[in-house]
């Protein structure tokens, strides 16, 4: 195994990895105190459509995936707040269509037969150096952002109303969470697909919630647990050949059902 | 009128604290904090409360109580500034209402929705400082210090450090109350501040407020008749339009075994609603 180590693409896969973990760790966390893991999905998807138009014109696939799933954050946000009781339907339809996009591009690309499955459920021997760059500059805006606005941001997600008579923009931090979810989203891309990002962004979450009485140590519990999880999926991914997201979710899952049954057993003998 | 409230702010300025001097004392307690005149209201084409008037004197102790969607929550809404009321219809220390940030507290009701959210009692509290003057990073020493006395206000101080969930409901509405009260409010406005509360915390919320009167204006929206009883000098009985009752003198109408009956004051406020 640390052979394996000296290899570049395993170097990048763990520092995309730790990265990616990083990211989703502090937006999972305000993804679902906030009740969007809904909407988080429904970007996660619709940015398939990115990645279709992305290869059809030639750019690069993170520049595609990025703007789509900013474009869709956006709308996703304008409807929430315009519309808020229609907000599932619209997310189904947004989901369904960004999907579809992506796969007429896809099917219209001469000659280019890319490899849906390593998009939709993650594939980390395509991680590149460019990608690392753009993954550690979506790290550190997220720290920024989370660092200088935490009282707003803990505000609007804790009591929106209230925070909105204190005078903080209630909808300019609801669609920042939401840009920030969809650029999130695009990077886990290529460690879980999009997919099984849904669960990346919500089984470290759930378990750092328990373990945590304030919305920053659930954003540091939840990224480190998100770190650990990742790189032992990545480590069972490697040595038994088995595709990097469904081994990662399902490392996450066990880990889950051993961390709940450990609460119980716990509550049984106090 | 515009200069008892120009005193009033000029008292509570250079008195903070001993709002108890003669001079604040008298213009206080006279002058109107709350005016609403002929305040009409509707969502497009319902009308939802019908002109309206209304006045407030300082440390009263407003119940505001009516049926169920006969425009009590919008009439606090258009109060707080939430909905915006017609030009002049509303005056709160004679300005209109959005721009009373810090001289109304405000309690919204359920209290007990979000309880596993992962904060701690005294982030809640804090939220109540208004957005302006603010530290680059996290909270000023000053803002923990005066979020810390407004916990003790309520008697909540050593549950400071507590997750919000842990609480019960009626610590969790008293953490509220704190949180509100942080802005140093002139006028404390809770919605429904009881309901999903046992009884022993409903009788310490309300004995809280009463003590928050001496030196507040308190304005409830409440289901709870037995309050007006108990607690308040004035009832509002709101539904589309709006009947008030100076309850303060009344205080003895406690019948014969002590018991008054819900139904008969409803009849008494209702009936002089035409």
């Amino acid at each position: 195994m640390l052979d394996a180590l000296s290899y570049e693409f395993i170097q990048n896969a763990i520092i995309a990895g730790i990265l990616v973990s990083i990211a989703s760790g502090i937006i999972g966390s305000l993804i679902v105190v906030n009740r969007m893991v809904f909407l988080a999905g429904g970007i996660a998807h619709t940015s398939y459509g990115g990645i279709g138009l992305a290869v059809y014109f030639g750019i690069p696939i993170f520049l595609g995936a990025s703007l789509f799933a900013v474009g869709a954050a956006l709308l996703i946000a304008f409807i929430t707040l315009k519309h808020r009781e229609r907000t599932d339907t619209f997310i189904g339809l947004i989901w369904a269509v960004g999907m579809a996009i992506g796969i007429l591009f896809v099917d219209m690309t001469p000659g280019y037969n890319v490899d849906l499955m390593s998009y939709l459920f993650g594939s980390i021997l395509a991680v590149s150096q460019e990608d690392i760059w753009f993954m550690s500059a979506l790290v550190l805006t997220i720290i920024f952002v989370v660092t200088f606005w935490y009282r707003d941001i803990l505000a609007v997600s804790y009591d929106s109303e209230y925070a909105l008579l204190r005078g903080v923009s209630v909808k300019f931090f609801y669609t920042l969470i939401l840009v920030l979810s969809a650029l999130t989203v695009v990077i886990a891309i290529k460690i879980v697909g999009l997919i099984l990002v849904i669960a990346l962004l919500t089984i470290p979450i759930y378990i750092a919630e328990k373990l945590s009485n304030s919305l920053y140590s659930m954003m540091f519990f939840s990224a480190i647990i998100s770190t650990i999880f990742t790189l032992l999926g990545l480590f069972i991914s490697y040595n038994f050949d088995i595709t990097s997201g469904a081994s990662i979710i399902l490392v996450s899952a066990m880990s889950l059902v051993l961390f709940l049954l450990f609460l119980k057993l716990k509550s049984i003998f106090k | 009128m515009a200069e008892g409230a120009d005193l009033e702010r000029l008292c509570s300025l250079l008195y903070r604290g001993f709002e108890s001097l003669p001079l604040c004392h008298i213009n206080g307690k006279n002058m109107n904090i709350i005016d609403i005149k002929n305040l009409t209201f509707s969502y497009e084409k319902d009308t939802i409360l019908e002109n309206i008037n209304l006045h407030v004197k300082a440390k009263e102790f407003l119940a505001i109580i009516g049926p169920n969607g006969g425009g009590k929550s919008t009439l606090l809404k258009l109060m707080l500034g939430i909905e915006k009321a017609p030009k002049n219809s509303i005056k709160i220390f004679n300005e209109n209402p959005s721009k009373n940030l810090t001289s109304i507290g405000y309690v919204p009701q359920n209290t007990n929705v979000n309880t596993n959210f992962p904060i701690k009692v005294i982030e809640v509290v804090m939220m109540g400082h208004v957005g302006h003057k603010r530290p680059l990073i996290g909270y000023k020493k000053e803002e923990i210090e005066c979020a810390l006395s407004s916990l003790e206000q309520v008697s909540m101080g050593k549950y400071a450090d507590k997750k919000i969930g842990s609480l019960s409901g009626g610590q969790r509405q008293r953490v509220m109350i704190a949180r509100a009260l942080c802005s140093h409010p002139k006028i404390l406005l809770l919605d429904e501040p009881t309901s999903n509360i046992d009884t022993t915390g409903q009788k310490e919320v309300y004995e809280l407020l009463k003590e928050l009167n001496k030196h507040i204006t308190i304005i409830v929206v409440s289901h709870d008749i037995s309050v007006i009883l108990e607690y308040a000098s004035s009832v509002l009985h709101v539904n589309k339009k709006a009947a008030f009752h100076d309850v303060s003198k009344k205080r003895k109408f406690h019948t014969k075994d002590e018991h008054f009956c819900e139904v008969e004051l409803l009849q008494m406020i209702g009936n002089s609603h035409a």
